[in-house]
């Protein structure tokens, strides 16, 4: 067999155990509590809130609950699934099977891209469907949820780093990330209404863009070119990626 | 690497800080044989197995697990393993057969056959009656026999088994012990076996390394073991009418030692065979009756206790 061969099925492999380890991520830790509280009481109580202090209209509100429902669904996975399984002892047996750390992360990462996108789906349905609000451009939507999906089930995997098995311990650690991003993502109203602090630093999370993107196809005025969003949502992932992979090495031996 | 054998283990060091967990650790294990790894709490053993199966890096030194480098070839290396780690679970929220399909994928077994080999170890492990039941209601020995399962269902042509007994009932011990063996005998599957238990040991390996404070301290036969260890063979004789009246046998040249029990004696000696025929020339001429007569080989726990007594245990590493 030449070497192209064995590459190929080498490739073949590690993309067989990304979509298992997904498998096996939504069956066991899709339902857990801490995943449903997190990834969707948590942004549907915020938005109310923030709805009913406001009054915002559809056209505001819409978008910005489905760029932050998003945003906590697909990043609740992922903080779950290593310390789960360092507390019930399956880790050490999972990364001594025949794939490679970085899959195992990206099955982490499909996973909660998987999760978060199912639920927004329902969102958009019951958006399109009990209002007025119409989708300009579904195309838009649709590309944009997924690059947020994947770039917020990154960051999950991310907060999952830190050696330990304890999931409330990670779960503290993400809404700390989390929750701030909030304020300053133009999610609660368009960036272009924000406060000149709060515009400043904008660009530097992820949900930002992702908001820019859903407002968009919901045909408002982008704040960023639409190529910056596109663009800047696949450097954080690579960004969020990167780390997360040296911090996972890091700790793979750790908290067994 | 040879293609004789299926682990090779060159000078491997595992440092964690300032503790040296594992020394220089070498050996080889041939393809098909059951090879044990003795060794008492925190010698280095799950420390070495770990390095084995790719789980953490060897500070130094290198390791060849089926014809792949750990280090170049992580994940080939373990592509053809089976294992079973020391204080592993199932996924408890599962099923048993979802607990181990699941493994089979991730070894990227196919369908047919990890449906197959499955429905075979569920009832070869006694758990075909279980399959549709939530990992969670099993006991410990059934999760264990579980575990087993999952690291079989791929056909790994090498089986890393952590402790795999430890704390179980003795049914379910005794179980896994036949069946590694006859998974041995039966596929040729070279199975590398860490245990605390030196009976298990001396029943189920052909060879085995005893490790202690992280540096192999011994590597032969459990025969060939036991023989290294003369001074703890011994012939022990009872009396009819009790201990005092036991003949004086120091006298008997190849007696190394007389120790006094409550109805004979144990005489320690190299020559166990010669030393029984003198003992009973010398009661005949005495007029002492003999009750028993027993010449004792040492046992594998003999040379255990021997070799890791013999070595104080320096700072050692933190696992088994």
């Amino acid at each position: 067999m030449g070497e192209s061969h064995v590459a190929a099925a080498a490739w073949r492999r590690e993309l067989h155990g990304v979509y298992v380890i997904a498998k096996k991520n939504a069956m066991l830790y899709y339902f857990r509590p801490p995943v449903l509280i997190h990834g969707m009481l948590l942004p549907v109580f915020f938005f109310l809130v923030f709805v009913v202090a406001r009054q915002a209209t559809a056209e505001t509100a819409i978008p910005g609950i489905l760029a932050m429902t998003l945003c906590f669904t697909a990043s609740a996975v992922g903080p779950m699934v290593t310390p789960w399984e360092r507390r019930n002892k399956t880790y050490e047996r999972l990364i001594s099977s025949p794939i490679s750390q970085f899959s195992i992360i990206l099955g982490d990462v499909v996973a909660g891209a998987c999760f978060g996108l199912i639920l927004v789906a329902g969102g958009v349905a019951l958006g399109l469907g009990l209002t007025e609000v119409r989708l300009a451009r579904p195309a838009m939507l649709a590309g944009g949820l997924v690059l947020s999906a994947v770039c917020f089930g990154s960051l999950g995997v991310l907060l999952s780093a830190p050696p330990t098995n304890n999931p409330s311990q990670i779960m503290m650690l993400g809404n700390l990330v989390r929750m701030p991003l909030i304020f300053i993502s133009g999610v609660l109203m368009p960036l272009s209404e924000m406060p000149g602090w709060s515009r400043a630093l904008a660009p530097f999370s992820p949900l930002s863009y992702c908001a820019d993107l859903v407002r968009a196809a919901f045909g408002a005025e982008p704040y960023f070119p639409l190529w910056i969003d596109a663009v800047a949502l696949a450097a954080f992932t690579s960004l969020f990626l990167l780390v997360a992979r040296s911090f996972h090495r890091w700790a793979r031996a750790k908290a067994l | 690497m040879s293609q004789e054998n299926a682990i090779e283990a060159r000078e491997l060091v595992r440092r964690y800080g300032d503790v040296l967990a594992v020394d220089r650790v070498s050996f080889e294990v041939p393809r098909g044989e059951v090879f044990g790894f003795l060794g008492p709490n925190g010698a280095g053993k799950t420390t070495t197995v770990r390095m084995l199966t790719g789980v953490i890096a060897p500070t130094g030194g290198g390791a060849v697990v089926d014809g792949h480098d750990v280090v170049a070839e992580p994940v080939a290396s373990r592509q053809r393993l089976g294992i079973v780690p020391e204080q592993a679970n199932v996924y408890v929220d599962l099923t048993v057969w979802q607990n181990l399909m699941l493994m089979a994928e991730l070894y990227g077994v196919g369908r047919a056959r990890r449906r197959e080999r499955g429905g075979e170890l569920l009832e070869l492990f006694g758990l075909a009656d279980r399959r549709g039941r939530k990992a969670r209601s099993l006991s410990k020995g059934l999760r264990q026999r579980l575990m087993i399962c999952m690291a079989m269902v791929s056909d790994p042509s090498v089986l890393f088994l952590d402790e795999p007994t430890t704390g179980l009932d003795v049914a379910s011990a005794r179980l896994i012990r036949d069946l590694i063996a006859s998974e041995n005998r039966e596929r040729g599957t070279t199975v590398f076996l860490t245990t605390h238990n030196i009976q298990e040991a001396d029943d189920v390996c052909a060879r085995i390394a005893i490790i202690n404070g992280g540096r192999i301290a011994a590597i032969d036969t459990p025969e060939a073991l036991r023989d290294s260890v003369e001074a703890s063979r011994s012939v022990e004789v009872t009396f009819a009418g009790g201990g005092s009246d036991a003949p004086d046998f120091s006298q008997i040249e190849t007696v190394e030692e007389v120790k006094r029990l409550a109805r004979g004696v144990r005489l320690h000696t190299r020559r166990p065979g010669r030393v029984a025929q003198d003992v009973a020339c010398i009661a005949r001429d005495s007029g002492v009756l003999i009750e028993t007569l027993v010449t004792r080989e040492p046992s594998l726990e003999d040379v255990f206790v021997h070799i890791t007594g013999a070595e104080s245990p320096k700072e050692g590493g933190s696992d088994g």
